[in-house]
């Protein structure tokens, strides 16, 4: 009788142990090591670490609905999903053999991962991570295979993606999941590098590393097919060689300015989202690699590719001037903004640490341990379109 | 401030550059360059996480191509010295020039080529 309330209490007690919100956790990918650190963002603290998901060089993740379980995506071709909560992998597949990044759909249930070799999207059930459909990325006459990049997803049960190869731009829609229906715009512009979605989830943009200039989708009007914006940006202008390609994760958007790296110049381009022309320049201090806004728009920070990666820099969107040079150290190579953007966590990879800052008086917080950090992602990722 | 590792003042590059170019002429392939175990560790934590954002970071491709030791052994020293250097046209390698020398060149090229050493640091995570 003893023995069996013990048992019980002891169940009670270890149930109650594990009982946590997720809304103020996120995941750190610590590339070389092939783990994942989570961290919380109230204290600003570190609850653990999660290993063995392979190679992590540019891995990426997205959220289930629940902001339990994280879908990281590898470069090796692993897909793994992990509890946050009680810290442990789920499940890991090798589904391809050289992957890029990944998408969760509208209603949770899939998961579709882009993959450079062999070239397409799969997509995965995002319960059992089983293959429920395979897009090989074909283009032209000859069934060649297209690297896929910039793969988001969108309202209405809809992966988009484009073909750096094949310069296309990709719609598919999983309304019937095993039966994939694909529209593809071709022609687009040359080696589409990665490409965004507004948050409203109207408009697919993709940078083209091949041109100066963006291809733009609007999802509401697909018959109108896909316009070029910002057309040759840089002409007249001595091209300076990328050392690293830019990212366009989310959307920095301001009003109706929107923010976007420009591919192998110093500068921060700014679009004029009512006509999707060019709105200004911002000279920055090297290439830059993500541009991102501070959630309510008043700021946008951004982070450089080599051999300026120890500088972070911070624009104020009312005036369009660096307000703010920080030097958090080498390899700087993300950031993630808290959902209601009080505070900035950056990846400080060379420095093996991650450094917290007030976004407002830019003091650094607090510093913690991480393993050559890059990707830092907040759950609260899992309820915004296209991220 | 910001250290400049990757600089390697002019003269000191071309005088490399001649005296590699002149060794590697005599004994072809059989030369290896010269670079201070600091520039080494260096090198490999550049080509591991700086050349491995497109190649890898265990260099088995990416957006750009896999530098294994059997996708590199076909090319001449050379030409893999020349595209570290110069990049190549109408594709995403940019030229590495302005932060590599080209002693620092041969020795990746001469690294890459092997694949020996490379895979026990890049096993051991080379810092």
């Amino acid at each position: 009788m003893l023995r069996s309330i013990l048992l019980i209490i002891a169940f009670v007690l270890s149930q109650n142990a594990g009982a946590r919100g997720t809304g103020d956790l996120g995941i750190v990918i610590e590339r070389a090591d092939g783990s994942v650190q989570i961290i919380e963002t109230s204290t600003n603290s570190s609850l653990g670490r999660i290993e063995g998901l392979g190679d992590l060089s540019h891995a990426s993740a997205v959220y289930s609905r629940d902001e339990q379980f994280a879908y990281i995506f590898g470069r090796d071709g692993g897909l793994t999903k992990i509890d946050i909560v009680n810290k442990k992998i789920i499940k890991r597949i090798m589904q391809s053999g050289n992957s890029i990044g990944g998408a969760i759909s509208q209603d949770g249930r899939l998961i579709a991962v882009s993959n450079y070799k062999p070239g397409g999207v799969k997509i995965f059930d995002a319960e059992t991570l089983a293959l429920v459909a395979d897009i090989p990325a074909t283009y032209g006459n000859d069934g060649l295979l297209s690297k896929v990049i910039g793969l988001v997803d969108a309202p209405g049960q809809k992966f988009i993606f484009s073909l750096w190869d094949g310069d296309e731009i990709w719609v598919a829609d999983l309304s019937d999941s095993s039966k994939p229906k694909i529209t593809k715009f071709k022609n687009i512009g040359r080696n589409p590098y990665d490409a965004l979605i507004t948050p409203d989830g109207r408009y697919y943009i993709a940078g083209l590393f091949g041109e100066d200039g963006m291809a733009m989708l609007d999802l509401w009007n697909l018959d109108a097919g896909v316009k070029r914006i910002l057309d040759g940006y840089g002409k007249g202008e001595k091209k300076l060689p990328v050392y690293k390609m830019p990212h366009l994760e989310g959307w920095a958007i301001a009003g109706h300015f929107a923010f976007v790296p420009a591919v192998g110049r110093h500068e921060v381009l700014v679009i004029n989202t009512l006509d999707w022309t060019e709105a200004g320049r911002i000279k920055v201090h090297g290439q830059p690699v993500f541009v991102m806004a501070r959630p309510d728009g008043r700021n946008i920070w951004v982070n450089f590719a080599v051999p300026n990666n120890d500088t972070l820099q911070v624009i104020d969107t009312q005036s369009l001037k660096i307000i703010k040079t920080l030097t958090p150290g080498k390899g700087v190579l993300h950031m993630e903004f808290e959902p209601r953007g009080g505070q900035v966590w950056a990846s400080v990879r060379d420095e093996d640490r991650l450094a917290v800052f007030n976004t407002e008086t830019f003091e650094q917080l607090v510093t913690f341990d991480a393993k050559k950090p890059s990707g830092i992602f907040f759950t609260s990722r899992a309820h915004r379109i296209g991220l | 401030m910001r250290k400049m590792l990757f600089k390697t003042s002019f003269p000191e590059c071309v005088f490399l550059g001649i005296t590699l170019l002149a060794t590697q002429s005599a004994i072809a392939g059989t030369a290896l360059s010269e670079v201070t175990s600091v520039r080494q560790n260096e090198l490999m934590y550049f080509l591991k996480h700086d050349c491995g954002s497109c190649h890898g970071m265990t260099l088995k491709g990416g957006l750009g191509p896999a530098l294994l030791p059997e996708t590199l052994s076909g090319k001449s020293k050379e030409y893999l010295v020349t595209t570290i250097l110069e990049g190549r046209t109408n594709t995403a390698m940019p030229p590495w020039k302005s932060m590599l020398s080209r002693n620092d060149a041969m020795w990746i090229t001469e690294q890459l080529q092997s694949g020996s050493i490379m895979q026990t640091k890049l096993a051991k995570g080379a810092k």
